[in-house]
C-alpha cells in the first residue's frame, strides 16, 4: 500500500505567518483565561506595563527602563506561548482548508425511490438529510456520506485518503460505505444518505484537524490542575515576600522591600510557564501526528487512550500474514505419483481465480513443468467453489476432479463409496499443526493427495511484537483458522496469544474479559460484524474501506486501511503523554536555577550577605533578574519543535524510559538554566543593557 | 560530629527499623480484622463498646459518611475540651487551684489538641489542672492520633477495593486504633517511663528551698495572665527574686506515653521533654524518641502488607529516610560546630571527654548535642512537636532543619496515619508526573490517578503551605504580630515562620522565643491548625472514596513500577523540590540570612 502522508514541514512559512498574527489575537484575556499559567503571565505583563508608565512620571524604587525591559520580556513570554499554539493549530488548519475544498456545495440528484430510473430532483448537497436517496453517476461528486443501496462503481477517494487508486463501492457487504466529497469514476450508485448536514465524516474530520471542537483530554485536565496548584503555591510564595521583606527591612534596619517588578519577575519565572505555554500545542500536535499517519481520531481522548493500551487484537490476515496463502508442497497419497496429483491439482485450479488457486497452478508448473493448458480445449466443465459443498473442481468428460477442505472431500468420496486413506489423514493433520492449510484433491472416489497452503508471515512483524512486549503490550492474533493452524502461525509470528475460529461474539467476549481484568484493549476492524467489538474496545481503529457501521463504532478511522497502523497509533498516544510529562519535569526543575538568580538580587539591599547565594556570579541584580526572565521566555521558543514533534520514543520497559527521561529532562532541567542564565547575563553585561 | 554521637544515632535507627516489621504487621492484622491472640483478649471489650454505642461494625460507610463522622466527632471533641478548659476552676483534681482558661487560649488549645498539633501557648504546670490534663488533653491525644490512623486505613482500602462504594466504618477504625494499638503500647511505655523517674501522682506541687537566693527578670503579666506590652510593643519585664522553687507534680507518665506515641507532642510540663520529670534519663529519652517514630515508620509496613505488596511500603519508608537522614546529620553537624562568635571570644567548643562541645545553649546536659539534634529532627519529621531542647537556641542552620522538616508538609513520617496519607498524596503526584513520562495514564497500585485525585492531592499540598505563608505574612506586617518577636534581625522573622510552619502542619513544636499567648496569635495559629488538619483530611477521604470506586488496572511491563530505587529517589526529589521552591524565599530571609551574617 502506498504510504502517502500529508506532511507539512515543521515550520512552513505560510503557517508561520498565520501563527504570528494569531499569537497577537490570542492575547485577548478571555482566551488566555483558559490557561491559568499563561493568564498569570499576561496579568504580570499588564501590571509591569502600568508600572513602567507610572515610573516614567513618578520616580520609584526601580528605573523605568528596567521595568520596561522586564515588561517586554513578559509580553514576549505570552506571545511565544501563543505562537506555539498557533503553529500547532496552523498545521491542522492547512489540512482543514484542503479538506474544505472538497466540501463544495454541489447539486445532488435526489431520487424519489431507490431506483436509478426513478424521478430525479436537483437539490443542493447541503440540504440533504438522513434517509434521502441520491443518484451518483460517473463524474459526479458524491454529495454526502451514505450506504450504497443499488449499484457498483469505482470511486476516487483521494480527497479523503490521499490515495489516488480508485476503489470499488457496491451495495451489500463490507464495501458499501461512501464518503461525501469523493468522486464516482465509472458506472453509477444509488446512495442512501446516512448523515445530516454538518455531521458528515468530512465535517468531523475538518473540525478535528482544525482543533475547533478540541476538548481537553482527561490527562490534560489532571495536569492542568497540578499546574494550577503549583501556580497558586508560587503566587503565594512570591506575594508573601512583600510582607516578609517589609519586616526584614525593619529588623535589618537597612535596604528596601522587594519591588513589585521583581516580585512579578520571580513569579513568572517560578510558575511552570514552559509546560503551561506549550501544553495545548502538545495536544494539538499529537492529533496532528495522527493525521500525518493518516489516522483520523474522533477525539483527543481516543489518542490519549491509545497510549494506555495493554492488549492489541490483531487480525491474522493482512496484519500478521500477507493476505494470501500460497501452495508450497504436493503430498501424494500412498500409491499415487506426485506428478498425477500435481496434474489433477492444476486442472482443478484453472477455474479458481483466487490467489490460492493461482499459486497451485504456479507450483505445479515449477515442480513438474506443466504448461498452462487451454481448459476449453479439454472439454472441461468448471465446478466453482460453493459454500454448500466447500469444494471446487473440474469435470473433464467422466473425470471428476475435486479439491477442498479435508472433511468436505472425505464426505464427498465416502458418499461415492470411496475411503479416506490414513496416510492422507496424517498428512492433513501434520500440515495443520505446522500452521499450513491442507487442501485434499480427489478424482472420483479416489483420494490423490494433499496440497499444502502456507500463510506467509510478514517480514519484521516478529520484531515488532517483541518491541510491543517490551512496552508491556500483549498481542493477540484473531483468526478464523482452527486452533492447530492458529497456534503454529502464532508461534511463528511471535504473538502472545491467539483466538482461533473467531466469531464476532468470541471477539466481543475476549475484549470484555480483558477489560474486566483491568486492561485496555485496542483493535482494528472493517466489517459490520466487527462493529460490536469495535464499540466495546477502548481504542478501535476502523478501516476507511470498511462499512459505515464499523466507522461509526470505532473512535479512529485509518484512511490507509492498514491494520498494522494500530502499533503506530499506540506509539503516538504514548509519545503525547511522554511529551507532557517530560516538559512538566523540565519546567519544575528549571526553578532551582531561577531562585539562585533572583533571590540574592531581590534581597541584596536588605541582607548583602545573601549575595553568597549568587553562585552563578551574575554581574548585577538587575541583570540577574532580567536574565532569568529572558531565559524563561526563550526556553519556550526553544522547546516548540520538541512540543510539536514529541519526545523521542523508543519501545522499552517503563523503568528504563523513566530513567532516561529523568536524566535528560530532570537533570537536564536542573543544569540547563544555570548555563543559559549565565550566558544571557554575560551578553547583557557585554551590551551594557542593565 | 563525634563518634559517640554517631553511634547513638545509628543505634536509634537500628532499634527503630527492627520494630517496623513486627509492629507494622501487628497493625495490619488489627485493621484487617484478623482473629489472633490480642483479638481473643480484647475482642469482647471491642464488641461491648459497639453494643454500648450502638455501632454495627459491618455497616460500611461511603467516603462522604466517613468524612461526616470524622468531622462531627471532632466538633464534639472541640466543644468538650473547650468546656473543660473554661470551667476547670470549679472541677475537682485541681490541687493548685488553677482558674478557667481565657477564651482565646481555650480556643487555641482545644483546636491544637483535636488537630493532633499540640501547639502549647500555655505552660502545663502553671495553667492546667490534673483533671484537664487527664480527661481533656490526654483523651484528645488518643482520639486525634486514632483519627489519623483511621483515615490512613480508609485510604489504604481505597487502593485495595475495586468498584466499591464504601471505605470502611469510621467508628470501627477509631475503636481498633485505640483499643489494640495506642492503649496497650501507651501502657507499656508509661510503666517504663515511671521506672526511669517520670512522675505519676495526684499530689499538690512541692516547694523546695534553693541553695542560694537568685534574682531574674520576669515578664509582667496582667490580671488575666497575659503578658503586658510596653510602648514599642515589647513585653515588659520586672526583676524578681527567688529563694525556693516549686516542683510541679501530677499524672505525667500516662500522658507523656501517648504524647510521644501518638505524635501529639503536648508536654505535661511547659518545657516538654526537656523537663527532668518528663524525660529524666538518656534511656527515657531513647524510649520517647522510639515511641514517637515507631508507629509512623511501622505504618509503612502496614500499608505494604495491606495493599498486598510489601515492597511498596518499604519504598515509602526508604523515601522518608533518605530525606530525613541527611537533614538530621546536617542539623547535628551545625549544632556540633558551635557558634563562631564564641570561638572568636576564646571559648573552646570542641568535643572532648570533659564536654560535649558544640552549641549547648538551650540543650540539656543529660542529652548533649547528638541526642538533642536527633530529638529535634525526629520530633519535627513526625508531627510530634515534643522537644528535649529549645529549638530557638539552635544555630541558624541547625534550627532551619526542624523548620524545613515541618514545611515539607509533615509527610516525611509525619503524624501517625496523617503523615503516611500525606506521603501517599505526594506519591500520587510523583506517580502522575512519572507516569506521563513513560507514556501512560498514571496509575498507582493499579488505580488510575486522574483529575479528581489530582484536585484533592493539590489541596493536600496547597492548603498547609498557604497557611504557613499567609499566616507569616499577616504576622509580619501587623503590630500585634511583630510585637511577639523576641529577637532582632532575621531570627525574629524565623520565629514567626517557625510558628506558622508548626501550626499549619500540625506539628506543635515552637521556637520558644515568640510570645504566642496573645489573642492575635492564639486565634491566627488556631485557624492555621484547623485548616492544616481538615483541609488535608477531608480531601484524602475523598480520594479514598474515588479510588475505591475504580476498577483495578493490571500492571504490565509498560506500567511504572513504584517500588524501585529510581521511583523512591524521584518521590523524595518531588517532596524536597516542592517544599524548597515554596519556602526558600522565606528561609533566605530567616535562618539563611542569619547564618550568613554569623559567618560573614
Amino acid at each position: 500500500m502506498a504510504q502517502k502522508k500529508k506532511q507539512h514541514a515543521l515550520f512552513e512559512s505560510r503557517i508561520i505567518q498565520r501563527a504570528l498574527i494569531d499569537s497577537l489575537i490570542k492575547l485577548n484575556p478571555a482566551n488566555q483565561v483558559r490557561n491559568p499559567v499563561m493568564f498569570v503571565v499576561e496579568v504580570g505583563s499588564i501590571l509591569t506595563t502600568l508600572l513602567f508608565v507610572h515610573a516614567l512620571f513618578v520616580p520609584g524604587p526601580e528605573s523605568p527602563w528596567f521595568i520596561l525591559g522586564i515588561s517586554v520580556w513578559l509580553w514576549a513570554t505570552v506571545l511565544f506561548a501563543n505562537f506555539a499554539e498557533s503553529v500547532a493549530e496552523g498545521r491542522g488548519k492547512a489540512q482543514a482548508d484542503a479538506l474544505r475544498g472538497s466540501r463544495k456545495d454541489i447539486s445532488a440528484k435526489k431520487l424519489s425511490k431507490p431506483d436509478p430510473k426513478a424521478e430525479v430532483t436537483s437539490v443542493p448537497s447541503s440540504m440533504l438529510k438522513k434517509g434521502d436517496i441520491v443518484l451518483a453517476e460517473a463524474g459526479d461528486i458524491i454529495p454526502g456520506d451514505g450506504e450504497v443501496v443499488v449499484g457498483v462503481a469505482s470511486v476516487n477517494e483521494s480527497a479523503i485518503t490521499g490515495e489516488s487508486a480508485p476503489v470499488i463501492r457496491e451495495s451489500g457487504g463490507d464495501r458499501s460505505a461512501v464518503t461525501g466529497g469523493t468522486q464516482v469514476l465509472s458506472d453509477w450508485l444509488v446512495i442512501g444518505i446516512t448523515a445530516n448536514p454538518g455531521e458528515t465524516f468530512l465535517d468531523r474530520m475538518i473540525s478535528m484537524v482544525e482543533g475547533a471542537k478540541r476538548q481537553k483530554t482527561p490527562n490534560e485536565i489532571a495536569l492542568d490542575i497540578l499546574l494550577a496548584g503549583l501556580t497558586i503555591i508560587f503566587l503565594l510564595a512570591t506575594v508573601t515576600l512583600l510582607p516578609f521583606s517589609l519586616l526584614s527591612v525593619k529588623s535589618a534596619g537597612q535596604g528596601s522591600p522587594v519591588s513589585i517588578t521583581v516580585l512579578v519577575s520571580l513569579l513568572v519565572c517560578l510558575i511552570p510557564t514552559t509546560i503551561g505555554g506549550l501544553l495545548s500545542a502538545i495536544g494539538i500536535a499529537g492529533m496532528d501526528r495522527m493525521i500525518q499517519a493518516n489516522v483520523i481520531a474522533m477525539s483527543g481522548r481516543a489518542v490519549e487512550a491509545a497510549g494506555d493500551v495493554d492488549v492489541l487484537l490483531l487480525d491474522k490476515t493482512g496484519t500478521i500474514t500477507l493476505g494470501n496463502r500460497q501452495a508450497t508442497e504436493f503430498i501424494p497419497a500412498q500409491g499415487i505419483e506426485g506428478k498425477a496429483l500435481a496434474d489433477a491439482a492444476q486442472l482443478s485450479s484453472f477455474a479458481d481465480e483466487t490467489p490460492e488457486g493461482r499459486s497451485i497452478v504456479v507450483l505445479a508448473k515449477e515442480k513438474y513443468g506443466f504448461r498452462e493448458r487451454d481448459i476449453r480445449a479439454l472439454d472441461a466443465t468448471l465446478v466453482p467453489f460453493s459454500a454448500h459443498t466447500r469444494m471446487s473442481g473440474v469435470n473433464l468428460g467422466d473425470r471428476e476432479i475435486r479439491k477442498g477442505a479435508a472433511d468436505a472431500v472425505e464426505e464427498y468420496v465416502k458418499k461415492l463409496g470411496g475411503t479416506f486413506p490414513s496416510d492422507v489423514k496424517t498428512a492433513v493433520e501434520e500440515i495443520a499443526r505446522q500452521g499450513g492449510t491442507p487442501l485434499v484433491v480427489a478424482e472420483g472416489k479416489k483420494i490423490l493427495g494433499t496440497i499444502r497452503l502456507n500463510d506467509i508471515v510478514k517480514g519484521g512483524i516478529k520484531e515488532r511484537f517483541a518491541e510491543l512486549r517490551r512496552m508491556g503490550i500483549k498481542t493477540i492474533m484473531i483468526t478464523g483458522d482452527n486452533p492447530l493452524t492458529a497456534a503454529a502461525i502464532a508461534a511463528e509470528a511471535g504473538v502472545d496469544d491467539f483466538l482461533a475460529q473467531a466469531t464476532p461474539e468470541a471477539k466481543l467476549k475476549l475484549i470484555r474479559e480483558h477489560q474486566a481484568g483491568g486492561r485496555l484493549v485496542a483493535m482494528t476492524g472493517d466489517g459490520t460484524n466487527d462493529a460490536p467489538a469495535l464499540a466495546q474496545a477502548d481504542v478501535a481503529v476502523a478501516m476507511n474501506t470498511g462499512t459505515q457501521a464499523a466507522k461509526e463504532a470505532g473512535n479512529m478511522v485509518d484512511l490507509d486501511s492498514n491494520p498494522t497502523k494500530l502499533i503506530e497509533v499506540v506509539e503516538i498516544g504514548k509519545q503525547l503523554l511522554m511529551t507532557r510529562g517530560t516538559l512538566t519535569t523540565f519546567s519544575i526543575a528549571n526553578d532551582v536555577a531561577k531562585y539562585f538568580a533572583i533571590l540574592p538580587a531581590a534581597f541584596l539591599t536588605i541582607y548583602p550577605q545573601l549575595g553568597a547565594l549568587n553562585i552563578m556570579r551574575l554581574s548585577t541584580p538587575h541583570s540577574a533578574i532580567l536574565s532569568a526572565v529572558i531565559f524563561n521566555a526563550l526556553i519556550i521558543i526553544a522547546l516548540i519543535p520538541l512540543a510539536l514533534r514529541g519526545v523521542a520514543y523508543r519501545p522499552m520497559g517503563a523503568g528504563v524510559v523513566l530513567r532516561n527521561n529523568l536524566l535528560v529532562y530532570g537533570l537536564g532541567g536542573l543544569i540547563v538554566p544555570f548555563v543559559g542564565i549565565k550566558l544571557i547575563d554575560m551578553i547583557i553585561t557585554f551590551l551594557h543593557m542593565a | 560530629m563525634t563518634t559517640n554521637g554517631m553511634i547513638q544515632i545509628a543505634l536509634y535507627f537500628i532499634v527503630l527499623l527492627a520494630l517496623v516489621k513486627p509492629l507494622g504487621s501487628y497493625m495490619a492484622k488489627v485493621y484487617q480484622g484478623e482473629t489472633f491472640w490480642p483479638s481473643r483478649i480484647l475482642g469482647p471489650v471491642e464488641r461491648l463498646l459497639y453494643r454500648i454505642f450502638g455501632i454495627r461494625p459491618e455497616d460500611e460507610m461511603s467516603w462522604k459518611t466517613y468524612a461526616g463522622a470524622a468531622i462531627v466527632f471532632k466538633i464534639a471533641c472541640f466543644f468538650l475540651l473547650y468546656l473543660i478548659l473554661r470551667v476547670q476552676g470549679v472541677l475537682p483534681l485541681n490541687p493548685q487551684g488553677f482558674a478557667g482558661v481565657s477564651p482565646d487560649l481555650a480556643f487555641n488549645t482545644a483546636v491544637s489538641f483535636i488537630t493532633n498539633t499540640n501547639w502549647q501557648a500555655y505552660g502545663g504546670e502553671s495553667t492546667m489542672s490534673y483533671l484537664t490534663q487527664m480527661t481533656g488533653l490526654t483523651v484528645q491525644n488518643f482520639v486525634s492520633a486514632a483519627q489519623g490512623m483511621a483515615i490512613l486505613v480508609a485510604l489504604i482500602r481505597g487502593f485495595t477495593r475495586r468498584n466499591s462504594k464504601t471505605i470502611g466504618n469510621y467508628w470501627v477504625d477509631m475503636t481498633r486504633s485505640i483499643l489494640y494499638i495506642l492503649l496497650p503500647l501507651s501502657l507499656i511505655i508509661a510503666v517504663v517511663l515511671v521506672s526511669q523517674g517520670v512522675v505519676q501522682n495526684f499530689s499538690p506541687y512541692k516547694n523546695v528551698p534553693f541553695l542560694q537566693t537568685i534574682t531574674y527578670d520576669n515578664p509582667k503579666l496582667d490580671a488575666k495572665g497575659n503578658p503586658v506590652t510596653g510602648a514599642a510593643g515589647k513585653p515588659i519585664t520586672e526583676p524578681a527574686k527567688a529563694s525556693e522553687h516549686t516542683l510541679p507534680l501530677g499524672p505525667a507518665a500516662s500522658q507523656i506515653a501517648i504524647k510521644q506515641l501518638g505524635t501529639n507532642g503536648g508536654g505535661f510540663f511547659n518545657v516538654n521533654s526537656a523537663h527532668p520529670f518528663e524525660n529524666p534519663t538518656p534511656f527515657s529519652n531513647l524510649l520517647e524518641m522510639l515511641a514517637l517514630l515507631s508507629i509512623p515508620a511501622s505504618l509503612c509496613y502496614t500499608f505494604g502488607k495491606m495493599v498486598g505488596d510489601k515492597r511498596q511500603g518499604w519504598a515509602l519508608l526508604v523515601a522518608m529516610l533518605i530525606v530525613l537522614i541527611p537533614l538530621l546529620f546536617f542539623c547535628y553537624s551545625r549544632e556540633q560546630a558551635g557558634n563562631p562568635l564564641l570561638t572568636t571570644a576564646g571559648v573552646n567548643q570542641t568535643a572532648s571527654d570533659l564536654q560535649p562541645g558544640g552549641n549547648m545553649e538551650g540543650k540539656e546536659m543529660r542529652f548533649g548535642v547528638a541526642n538533642s539534634a536527633l530529638f529535634a529532627s525526629v520530633t519535627t519529621t513526625t508531627s510530634c512537636g515534643a522537644v528535649n531542647a529549645m529549638h530557638d537556641s539552635f544555630s541558624p542552620l541547625g534550627g532551619l532543619v526542624p523548620m524545613v522538616l515541618m514545611q515539607l508538609g509533615e509527610v516525611i513520617f509525619g503524624g501517625v496515619g496523617s503523615g503516611l496519607y500525606g506521603m501517599l498524596a505526594f506519591a500520587m503526584v510523583a506517580v502522575f508526573v512519572s507516569g506521563l513520562m513513560v507514556g501512560r495514564t498514571p496509575e498507582y497500585l493499579g488505580k488510575k490517578i486522574e483529575a479528581f485525585e489530582m484536585k484533592m492531592v493539590a489541596l493536600v499540598i496547597l492548603v498547609p503551605a498557604s497557611c504557613v505563608l499567609l499566616g507569616s505574612a499577616i504576622s509580619s506586617v501587623t503590630a500585634t504580630g511583630v510585637a511577639g518577636i523576641s529577637n532582632p534581625g532575621p531570627h525574629g522573622f524565623s520565629q514567626i515562620l517557625y510558628a506558622f510552619s508548626s501550626a499549619s502542619n500540625n506539628n506543635g513544636s515552637a521556637f520558644a522565643g515568640l510570645s504566642a499567648n496573645t489573642p492575635f496569635y492564639n486565634t491566627l495559629l488556631g485557624i492555621a491548625m484547623l485548616f492544616g488538619r481538615f483541609w488535608t483530611m477531608v480531601p484524602i477521604i475523598a480520594v479514598a472514596g474515588s479510588l475505591a470506586s475504580k476498577k483495578y488496572v493490571t500492571p504490565s511491563a509498560g506500567t511504572l513500577p513504584t517500588h524501585t530505587p529510581l521511583f523512591v529517589v524521584f518521590l523524595a526529589s518531588i517532596i524536597i523540590i516542592v517544599g524548597a521552591l515554596t519556602f526558600l524565599p522565606g528561609l533566605a530571609l530567616g535562618p539563611i540570612a542569619e547564618h550568613l551574617m554569623l559567618y560573614k
